[in-house]
This record gives structure tokens, sequence and C-alpha cells, in this order.
């Protein structure tokens, strides 16, 4: 396999975009990613999405999107795993890349969330439930999450003012990233009393709607002279797993296996331990999961994802920095996008380009994307060279 | 909106809980599978959930999809059948916020959703408390 690199970032600023479309969303910031990489021709492109179809009314982003970016011709692949979408995308790219196949790959990700109504969004994202055994009864994302947190509380004594911190962290991290949709700081006792979603989840505990897009320029490492000064970014470990897609079909339900299963791996390829990682962008789609994926990543020790959070552990200062871009949580989550954005922030932060928000001597990063309440996982390494 | 061959073909498991035990380790699968999660064999037998059962864990829907906002808010828990089987259901006929992990429940057939105004009504199982 050969060492691949990440040689350029785009990414538009996430929020309830009502004037850009779907292709716009996605051509902002794939130029953006081009023209940082200095590159105006690919030799293939990804595009992680989870639906279009159901957001927009458009499948076939491969032809669209390739067609709109000046780029018609090229090999271009829509790839689709729930809210892992981009992070599948990325793996995809990486791969291709590793293998020789390609040299310079465009790899985005887009949603368009808001052309529909906040009914036809709810029934868009519960599709990546089990259609049949969890949301054919009522269910919701935030309910899967809440009886997550349940179980939590329950089992490892977490505690509700636990939770809201991890809101609390992530939106201060995020008021000092320009790009995030909601840049504004929130206390405990506010999201305590937030409206209530499914307890013991409120609506600051969940991540929101958002329209966005986000794109890396991939290339083989020994090729990154050529294109840019900057400092070379290597993805050193790409590791992605399954889990059931119903949460009542796993045995603890507060342990995520397929994150477990892919930071191994991602590990394993990339030669160190959860020691050895600076910071990490991991999804914070509700603030429970934040907890249970720090767990299974072995940033924190099982059962204390909570304790960590209150005792600073994962704030921008603390020892292991945990989602420095403000996360899901402030920045926004247009699902395909989000698992691209991660990687935006970790080469951002590499490269020392994170201004307020930049974690001091970071060298090695950890992206954490997954679908679903964790049917499907991605973790990517990233190393400044 | 599905179509009555939909509600046909899943009417053994909403209405009668049928499911299958692998002849070989014995886990129960609802619904029936092709291969066995935990052994990978291929042997089923045919078997029912038993109807009582105890909430693992749970919460309280405020926020609901589109066909189910009347009914909101209402409780959803995932409950153990047995010693080997699970399902995610509404547990009701009860004040949303009584209801606690190890509660005993019995499951009954309701009415789960009705598909807009002239739509099919969908039944299947829902569990109240002991």
């Amino acid at each position: 396999m050969r060492k691949v690199a990440i040689i350029g970032t785009g990414m538009n600023k996430w929020g309830e975009l009502w004037g850009t479309s779907l292709r716009q969303l996605y051509t902002e910031a794939a130029l953006a990613a081009l023209d940082d990489a200095g590159v105006p021709q690919v030799d293939s492109m990804y595009i992680g999405c989870m639906s279009s179809g159901l957001f927009a009314g458009q499948e076939h982003l491969g032809s669209l999107m390739s067609d709109y970016l000046g780029q018609a011709g090229v090999s271009a692949t829509r790839v689709e795993s729930a809210c892992c979408s981009g992070g599948l995308a990325l793996r995809q790219g990486f791969i291709e890349v590793a293998s020789g196949m390609s040299d310079l790959v465009l790899v985005g990700g887009v949603e368009k969330m808001t052309d529909v109504d906040g009914g036809q969004a709810t029934y868009a994202l519960a599709t990546a439930a089990d259609q049949e055994y969890e949301s054919f009864h009522g269910v919701t994302f935030p309910g899967l999450y809440a009886m997550i947190a349940n179980a939590h509380m329950a089992k490892y004594g977490t505690r509700r003012e636990q939770l809201a911190m991890v809101a609390v962290k992530n939106h201060k991290n995020g008021a000092r990233n320009p790009r995030a949709q909601y840049p504004f700081e929130v206390t405990v006792e506010g999201v305590l009393n937030s409206v209530q979603v499914a307890d013991p989840l409120r609506i600051l505990d969940c991540s929101p709607i958002t329209d966005g897009a986000a794109a890396v320029v991939l290339c083989p490492l020994e090729r990154v002279s050529e294109f840019t000064d900057k400092p070379a970014v290597e993805i050193v470990g790409s590791g992605h797993a399954t889990d059931t897609i119903a949460l009542h079909s796993r045995q603890d339900f507060t342990w995520l296996n397929a994150t477990y299963e892919a930071a191994q791996r991602a590990y394993t390829m990339a030669d160190c331990g959860p020691q050895d990682i600076d910071l990490a962008e991991v999804h914070d789609c509700f603030t429970i999961a934040e907890i249970c994926v720090t767990e299974a990543l072995g940033l924190v020790e099982k059962g204390k994802g909570g304790a960590a959070v209150e005792a600073g552990e994962t704030a921008l200062n603390g020892r292991i920095p945990v989602n420095p871009s403000g996360g899901l949580k402030s920045k926004g989550h247009p699902v395909g996008a989000t698992g691209i954005a991660q990687i935006v922030e970790l080469t951002e932060q590499l490269r020392g380009e994170a201004d307020d928000r930049q974690v001091q001597n970071a060298k090695r990063g950890l992206a954490q994307n997954m679908g679903g309440t964790g049917g499907s996982t991605t973790v990517h390494i990233l190393e400044v060279k | 909106m599905s179509t009555s061959a939909k509600q046909k073909r899943e009417m053994p498991q909403r209405y009668r809980l049928e499911a299958a035990a692998c002849a070989k380790c014995g886990y129960i699968a609802f619904p029936p599978r092709s291969v066995c999660p935990e052994c990978k064999a291929r042997e089923f037998e045919p078997v029912t959930l038993p109807e009582r059962g105890t909430v693992l864990t749970h919460t309280v829907i405020r926020v609901a999809p589109s066909q189910f906002t009347d009914e909101a808010p209402y409780v959803i828990a995932i409950v153990q059948l047995g010693e080997k089987a699970r399902v995610l259901c509404q547990v009701v006929d009860c004040d949303p916020e009584t209801v606690a992990i190890g509660d005993e429940v019995q499951i009954e057939f309701r009415r789960i959703q009705a598909e807009g105004e002239a739509g099919i009504l969908h039944y299947g199982y829902k569990a109240v408390p002991v």
C-alpha cells in the first residue's frame, strides 16, 4: 500500500442556508478544497451523502456533482452509510490512492436538510434505524440515544448534569469556530432547562438540522511537495466496522462495539494506541454519544466518560481534547458532510491553522464518525509529517 | 404509504410474535433470520415469544414523528421477553413518568399507527405494566 496524504481542505459556513442548493453547497466546498490543494483536475471523486433522495428528491450524485464541478468524465461514486457516509467516503478515497489506482482523489460530503419540513427530515433520519422493528413503533433518534443514556446512567451512575457538560464544552469550542452553525456558549442550567425531546435528553443535548458540505483532496504522500508548501498530513490509520442495526439486538446498550472495532483496526494500522492521540473529533450527535464514543475509543476508561467531561479531561486544554471544532453539537450536523468536516478540522489543527481553538502540540489526531445508533463506524488517524 | 402486501408479510411478527430458535445454540431470532448471528448455523425451529417481560431501558418521546404526534408524550422501551428475546415497543396504559428499568410488563395486541387520513391501520404489540 502507498502512503496517502491530505493536501487540501474546503468547507462552507454551516447553518440553515435557505439560499443555497444541494449542488451549490457541494460545489463551494469542493472548489475550496481543490484551490487549497492547487489541483485543477482530479482522477476520481467520492461523495458522502446519506439521503439526498428524501431530503432533496435527488439521487445520482456522482454524475451531478462531477458535472457541476467541471469534472464530468471522471469516476465519481456516491457513498451511503447513514451519518457515517462522509467517513466511509474518505475510506474509499484512501483505499483508491493507497492501492495505486488513482493519484488525485477528491472526497466530499454534503447534506441539504432544510428543503423539507421537520417531520420529513425526522422521517429521513429515522431510515437509518431498523424501519420495521424500531421506527415502526414511534421511536426517534433522540429516543434511541435517550435509551442509551438511561442505560448508561443506571449502569455507571452517569449524571444528567454530566451529559449537559458535553454540550457546554462543545459549544465553548464551537464559539471559536467561524464555520459553526451555533457559535455561542451554553450553560449546564441552560441545557437542563431546554425543551424536552426524549427523556432524559433535551434539545440542547441534540445536534441540529444543518445544510453543509466539506471536502478534502488526497494524493500519494510522495507527491505532496508538487502541490503544496503546507505541512503534509498523512492518513496513517483507517478502520471501519459494523454492528447490529437495531439497538435492542445488542447485549450492552452502553457499548458501541463498531466504534471499538474500527478504532482497534485504525490503531493497528497506525501502530499506535489511544494514549498516543493528541486530539479527537468524534460523533456527538447527542451528548450521551460523545460519552460512549470516548469510552469505546479507549480515550477514557469504560463507564467514566461522564466523569472525564466533568473533570475537564476532554476540554480544549485538557488531557485529550475532544471536538475542538465544536462537534456536531455546535458546528452542526449535515449528516453526509460530518465525517469529512472532522477531517477538515483535524487537518487544520495538525497544520497549526486552527486559530483560537488550536490544540497545542497537535501531532496526531483521530476522527470517529458513526451511522445510526452505531451500526456503522469509521475511525481515521491523521499525523502531521 | 406501504402496500397491503407489506402488511400481510409482517403479520406473523406483528400479530403473533412468531420467531425462530437456532437449532444449534438456541439463539432466538425475532424476526426470523437465515443465519444465526451467534453460531452461524442455518437451521431454525419456529417458536413464539413469551408475552411477559422486563423493561431494560426506556424513554419518554416528547417530540414524535408526524404519525405519532397526537399520542405524545409516550413511552418507548426495550423489553426482555423470556431469557433470550428482546423487542422495542411502546409501554402504554400508565403515567409515562412512572416507567422504570426493571418494571414487569405484559405484551398486548394494539393499534400502533394509521397511515394518513385514509391509509392502512397498523396493528402490533405494545407492553402494559403488570
